[in-house]
């Protein structure tokens, strides 16, 4: 089993690492709310399409439908949700490991394993739609240097794609550990960390869902 | 393990910062909050493919709503801010607040830069 965890504690008693990671969560929205108000300037201000929600037509005659497809967005926006569902319970199995299990729901439940594979999994299939919708979106013509709206939307959704990618790498260096010495309650903390910046990036993608896709 | 509340992370605080904390929810209560981040999730869809509604004045209020909701649940029940530390909650929330501050002068200000040139 896993050695005890170095502790950091700080004169407030908490762990200066839970602390730094909180600290760094409240800049990171910083960053993201910088990169939201820049996509809400420019919103409606391309002065050609392709547009997010109205179709438009080229002087050369060239139609563009709307280009945000919805139902593909609301999937892998489950999938994310999901995805956070999915690494609470990681860290509920990592902080009971020592709880002893009886039964099969029990034994499934408390394997964490299971639920950093099932988190890690689901960032995957996240970062899979957004590969798809940026491929979707380029060979419909929008591209970062066509309009506004394609240079604040790729910014936008491109870092927070580079976010969930760090989650996933993340998350698998854990299951390495996992896998090499078993994560127990002394590592719940290091588990709580990602489990807080994996949950921070899924709270972002709530608001880009709803401010870039649904409000037209 | 099934009904056992899943305590507070001992490593990261000391004893006497612990007694500031409560327990974590129990998965059950982990479920409810991913049914209920689904079920709004699926009412903001819902929403969006009803023409009359997206034309109405509530339209947009209503999914800043609905996605407010999404958003304490998750940072107040699977980042356990409602049980956690309250120094956590102030290193959180006043960033938030001053983001949410910016973006709204930022709104205005171009808003208005905007009106004034007529575009």
């Amino acid at each position: 089993m896993s050695a005890p965890a170095a502790h950091h504690y700080t004169s407030t008693g908490l762990d200066s690492r839970k602390i730094a990671i909180w600290a760094f969560i409240g800049s990171e929205c910083m960053l993201f709310v910088s990169l939201i108000s820049t996509y809400l300037i420019y919103k409606g201000k391309s002065l050609v399409g392709p547009y997010p929600h109205e179709a438009y037509t080229s002087p050369t005659g060239q139609t563009f439908p709307p280009i945000l497809d919805i139902p593909v967005t609301s999937a892998s926006t489950f999938v994310l949700l999901m995805s956070s569902l999915a690494m609470v319970l990681a860290l509920a199995a990592v902080q009971n490991k020592e709880v002893p299990k009886h039964t099969t729901g029990d034994r499934i439940l408390g394997s964490s394993k299971l639920w950093l594979w099932m988190t890690a999994l689901l960032g995957t299939t996240f970062l899979g739609f957004q590969a798809y919708e940026f491929t979707a979106f380029v060979n419909e013509g929008l591209t970062i240097r066509t309009n506004l709206f394609g240079s604040s939307f790729f910014t936008l959704t491109g870092f927070h794609g580079a976010h969930v990618t760090a989650g996933v790498i993340w998350l698998v260096s854990l299951l390495a550990i996992d896998y090499r010495r078993g994560l127990g309650p002394n590592d719940a903390l290091n588990v709580d960390l990602a489990a807080l910046y994996w949950h921070f990036v899924d709270v972002v993608w709530i608001v880009i869902f709803t401010l870039v896709y649904l409000i037209q | 393990m099934a009904n056992e509340p899943v305590h507070s992370d001992p490593a990261a605080t000391t004893p006497h910062a612990a007694a500031h904390e409560h327990h974590h929810p129990t998965w059950q209560t982990y479920v409810k909050v991913g049914a209920v981040l689904t079920a709004i999730t699926v009412a903001e869809v819902w929403a969006y493919y009803i023409p009359s509604l997206v034309a109405s004045r509530i339209f947009v209020p209503m999914l800043l709503i609905m996605s407010a909701v999404k958003f304490i649940t998750v940072v107040m029940f699977y980042m356990h801010l409602k049980y956690d530390h309250k120094l956590f909650r102030v290193l959180f929330t006043g960033p938030l607040f001053i983001a949410a501050l910016t973006l709204l002068a930022l709104m205005f200000l171009f808003g208005q830069l905007a009106a004034k040139l007529g575009r």
